[in-house]
């Protein structure tokens, strides 16, 4: 087992909690099969990875890709960058990753370099295929009506700090029809800011139907960069629940290309 | 925010993905920081291919810091003869690692929309009518 990285001075009244879908990350990154399928897909001494986490909260999850980069990607030369709608999640997130960062170099580790927490609407700013690793912990909740769109955010003109803290969650959990509005949006940025290598770790479920999703994945058409087909693979999962796992993570990636 | 983040933004609007101008955003009234980090030769030799090298060039330029050379420097220049790293490495470290936005302003050279930078997070959400 990997050490977790601490989240101690992380303010939890607007910031989510890591909790059980963020441990399943963790452990599914660090999992013998995606650690050799990351150094299949980015050999070391290929150009530098950029894994990219979309919401990342606390940061808790990117703060252990980048601190145990040489673990899990056979290499520390991975940069690291995290996107959060929530401005305080951006500043916890670079605080957490940082101080993982330091005590890593501590118990000499090989760690990656983490470049920033950014604010953004997902994948928006990102420079069109420029990631090579993508980590998503969506707002997976099904609920009645989505949070209004995360426009630009002014923290003093807002109403009360409740009021603020109760949108901020929302934001983090309320996924709208069947959990999925805010990752369908996701999954329609992957083949564009996905680069040729990409891979996309996706947490699902059950209620997101996460074979539905991965099925329709597998029918997207080839992409004109470079060929290959789309796949998508349930990689982990947790907690059972009627024959269905309550939490599972997929894996989204591209095939070589055919001929 | 460190410059070498700006090498995978564009502007966030959808009208200015697919434009060139949209890239690299240019930093406007923006106040530096330098922060220490330890230097990773194997990270700035792995990272150089994936740098926009014109880009890093108009983002020296605008902020005023010391004048790239013309061409991305060759994988051997990064060292040298005693294995030990060059003093371009450590140029290359400074300037994309350590040099970070601390406050200012970021342009997209296409729509010209201005992105705050705030105590070093730079914020790139729009109201719903520019998206």
């Amino acid at each position: 087992m990997l050490p977790t990285p601490s989240t101690s001075h992380v303010n939890y009244d607007h910031i989510y909690e890591p909790s059980e879908d963020s441990y399943l990350l963790l452990d599914t990154l660090a999992s013998p099969t995606e650690t050799a399928f990351l150094r299949s897909q980015s050999p070391a001494d290929s150009p530098s990875p950029l894994v990219l986490e979309v919401g990342t909260g606390s940061g808790v999850v990117l703060a252990f890709a980048t601190a145990h980069a040489g673990l899990i990607f056979g290499r520390s030369d991975i940069l690291t960058l995290g996107i959060d709608v929530n401005p305080f999640a951006c500043d916890a997130t670079r605080q957490t990753a940082l101080l993982a960062v330091k005590e890593a170099w501590g118990a000499q580790q090989a760690s990656g370099v983490f470049l920033d927490g950014v604010c953004s609407d997902l994948t928006a700013v990102m420079k069109p295929r420029s990631v090579d690793v993508l980590i998503f912990n969506p707002p997976y909740v099904p609920t009645a009506n989505l949070p209004s769109p995360p426009e630009k955010y002014d923290a003093d003109a807002s109403g009360s700090s409740f009021d603020r803290d109760l949108y901020l969650s929302s934001l983090a959990t309320d996924g709208g029809v069947e959990g999925m509005e805010i990752t369908h949006r996701l999954l329609a940025q992957l083949p564009s800011v996905l680069s040729r290598r990409g891979i996309a770790y996706i947490l699902l479920c059950a209620g997101n139907k996460p074979e539905q999703v991965m099925g329709s994945i597998r029918n997207w058409p080839t992409p004109h960069d470079g060929g290959g087909v789309w796949l998508a693979e349930k990689v982990s999962s947790s907690g059972k629940k009627a024959g269905w796992e309550k939490l599972g993570v997929i894996r989204i990636w591209r095939s070589e290309a055919q001929g | 925010m460190k410059l070498l983040t700006l090498n995978f933004l564009t502007c966030a609007r959808k009208q200015c993905k697919s434009t060139a101008a949209a890239f690299p955003l240019h930093p406007k009234e923006a106040e530096l920081e330098q922060v220490e980090i330890d230097v990773n030769p194997l990270f700035i030799k792995n990272m150089l291919p994936r740098l926009d090298w014109e880009a890093m060039k108009v983002l020296t330029q605008e902020l005023g810091l010391p004048n790239l050379p013309a061409e991305t420097p060759a994988a051997e220049e990064l060292a040298n003869e005693d294995g030990e790293p060059s003093q371009t490495l450590k140029d290359l470290h400074i300037l994309l690692m350590e040099t970070s936005i601390a406050t200012g302003k970021l342009a997209c050279g296409n729509c010209g929309h201005e992105y705050a930078v705030k105590e070093g997070i730079a914020n790139f959400l729009l109201p719903s009518h520019m998206v």
